[in-house]
């Protein structure tokens, strides 16, 4: 090892709706989505990606920093990062985000992380699966000005200013080495996510943005007010951070839905379509006659 | 905010590895051809690499109207920075109207990147292109022929149809297999302008110190057959009935992704949209329920046969033959006809 030095991490993760579960009408009038119709979760491979931060700390040192855009409930995941060992998180709401395509959401994220300033590596998920895009990242990258590894598996050694990593592709693998800082988008098959710890949750418990103030007060009413309870959690280090456009040097055009370039021009849910369907008998002589039909059909043999 | 673009040209990224081009590629120069002739204007092919012979020339037959081709040692593998420099620097001097890319893990490397550099809007992964009007109610405004990026989202239970109206070029990666490529007319005469590429040093920070490439046996986009076993396959050993009756058949062994999740066979055998989109003159699916995921990838096949135990599954609904009844009786019936036609 030519040096000892620390290499400090930025994850990008996206609190995003269960696609798996899907029911009713989820999208609004305006075509964006209605994501409170549907369960919210940790878009899996940005666990993939904090988990590689974590682990690149725990070979190196360094500090861990998750960052999300999105509404004041989004602070969940933040949450959960803490939970599972995140030196440090921050929430990126503002109305003026909202309705970001992914150019406007990383003209957004570009700006907070050169707000945060020190860092050497970024990590984000390949993709969402609310979108499944996988755009996120390589635009946070050129904004940025970095090099950007996509579907990395594995960080082989960061040294000095270099990282040696290797990427899954759908016909082998590539080891590339890359100057730092850089970005990489991680996959599934990286690593498998340590769970939250028991203790960590009990530290976290109270933990939450100013956006979470009016509910908590409701849950919590023995603090009075939002000024008590902004002391006790603050004195606590259990103040979440939440940035707004004003916190970030960014041109307020080029967020939201002004700074998107697309929109949805219209939806339509998937509708099964009826075709002229023959039922076969499951027997001998149904499945003999199936089959001579697709030979006369010229469909087998 | 507008960039809007003085033509109406249609680009395509060409990918190739060691002079074989992608043929999502191909598929998308005979796409652009059909754009084009809605716009009225011209398909141009983005190529690049290192020593490609009479590639240009191959991308004409296929349905380019004008090549763009860098030549250079520096292009020879793909990466990212080089490659994103040339693309760049072309589409913030020509401003294209339409700028397609591959859905391959090269293309969806570089296409945000590009989008990204010329703050073009940007739509991933769609499965059909169609030219079409937009009116803006609030601003009062026609936009006339653009392009209607449409894609499954959220999961594929919704196909969304995206437009960009000022924000120039339109870009969209497509996916692969969805689309039709040209049959290659040697006849078709085009362009070819060779491209100097400018490069920084800084796009040189990324080395590639070693590539693993492990040859796909399998090919499923081609198979004329495909026999594929999902879910209600429930053992490994009744998956083999499968692999069987693909034999016999003369076909390829497909998956649902409960199937490779089991463990039954591996991920390359996956058809849907997580997996490989399929297009076969038959598709046998035996034991599996079709979620709309897996039916993406598969619906478009021109004969499907369904064998399942449950009368409501939804593969029975887009199924030409269905069969209710047990795989592990079916197929060995199959086999049987298939051995005495054989006779």
């Amino acid at each position: 090892m030519s040096s000892a030095r620390t290499y400090n991490s930025v994850v990008l993760v996206k609190q995003v709706p269960d696609t798996h579960n899907i029911t009713g009408n989820v999208m609004k009038n305006d075509g964006t989505l209605n994501r409170s119709a549907l369960p919210a979760i940790f878009n899996p491979e940005d666990l993939n990606a904090l988990e590689m931060a974590l682990q690149v700390r725990e070979r190196y040192g360094g500090q861990v920093t998750v960052m999300t855009m999105g509404p004041p409930q989004a602070a969940e995941v933040l949450r959960d990062a803490l939970h599972r060992g995140a030196d440090r998180v921050i929430l990126l709401s503002d109305r003026k985000f909202a309705g970001a395509d992914t150019l406007a959401t990383s003209y957004a994220l570009t700006g907070a992380i050169k707000k945060l300033g020190d860092y050497d590596l970024v990590f984000c998920g390949r993709q969402a699966i609310d979108g499944d895009t996988a755009q996120v990242g390589p635009q946070t990258a050129e904004k940025l000005g970095i090099p950007q590894i996509t579907y990395a598996e594995s960080i082989v050694s960061l040294d000095g200013d270099e990282i040696v990593a290797e990427r899954a592709l759908p016909l082998g693998k590539e080891l590339v080495q890359c100057s730092l800082p850089c970005l990489l988008t991680v996959v599934a098959s990286a690593n498998q996510p340590r769970p939250p710890s028991a203790r960590k949750r009990i530290e976290y418990k109270l933990a939450a943005t100013p956006l979470e103030y009016r509910s908590l007060l409701k849950k919590w009413p023995e603090f009075e007010n939002e000024d008590v309870l902004d002391a006790y959690l603050t004195k606590r280090d259990l103040k979440l951070p939440l940035w707004t456009t004003a916190d970030l040097d960014v041109d307020e055009e080029k967020l939201g839905l002004s700074g998107s370039p697309t929109q949805v021009y219209k939806v339509n849910f998937v509708v099964l379509e009826s075709t002229q369907s023959k039922e076969i008998p499951a027997n001998q002589e149904g499945i003999a006659a199936l089959l001579q039909e697709l030979v006369q059909e010229y469909i087998v043999g | 905010m507008t960039n809007q673009s003085n033509s109406r040209d249609v680009w395509v990224f060409i990918e190739q590895e060691e002079g074989l081009v992608a043929d999502v590629s191909l598929e998308l120069l005979a796409k652009g051809q059909e754009l084009a002739r809605t716009l009225g204007s011209q398909v141009c092919g983005l190529l690049y690499g290192y020593q490609l012979g009479d590639l240009p020339e191959k991308l004409i037959h296929h349905g380019a109207d004008r090549v763009l081709w860098a030549d250079h040692p520096e292009l020879a593998m793909y990466r990212t920075l080089p490659y994103a420099r040339v693309t760049t620097e072309l589409v913030q001097g020509r401003r294209p109207y339409i700028f397609l890319v591959g859905a391959t893990a090269i293309g969806r490397d570089l296409a945000p990147r590009v989008a990204s550099a010329v703050r073009a809007g940007l739509t991933a992964d769609c499965t059909d292109l169609q030219i079409g009007d937009y009116e803006a109610k609030r601003e009062k405004q026609l936009y006339s022929d653009l392009l209607y990026q449409i894609r499954p989202a959220f999961g594929g239970n919704l196909i969304a149809t995206i437009i960009n109206p000022t924000m120039h070029p339109q870009m969209a990666t497509v996916r692969e297999g969805v689309m039709r490529r040209q049959e290659p007319d040697v006849t078709r005469q085009g362009a070819i302008e060779k491209i100097e590429p400018n490069f920084d040093d800084k796009d040189m920070v990324l080395k590639i110190l070693s590539r693993e490439t492990r040859e796909s046996k399998v090919n499923l986009r081609d198979a004329a057959i495909i026999v594929a076993g999902g879910g209600g396959v429930a053992s490994e050993s009744a998956f083999e009935l499968i692999r069987e009756l693909a034999h016999v058949l003369g076909g390829e062994v497909g998956a649902s992704r409960a199937a490779v999740d089991a463990g039954f066979i591996s991920r390359e055998h996956q058809v849907g949209q997580t997996g490989t989109t399929v297009r076969p003159r038959l598709y046998i699916a035996a034991g599996i329920s079709g979620a709309v995921q897996h039916r993406a990838g598969m619906d478009e096949s021109a004969k499907i046969v369904a064998i399942n135990t449950d009368p409501a599954a939804p593969i029975f609904q887009i199924a030409h033959y269905k069969i209710v009844g047990d795989l592990n009786e079916v197929i060995p019936m199959m086999i049987r006809a298939l051995r005495e036609k054989a006779k």
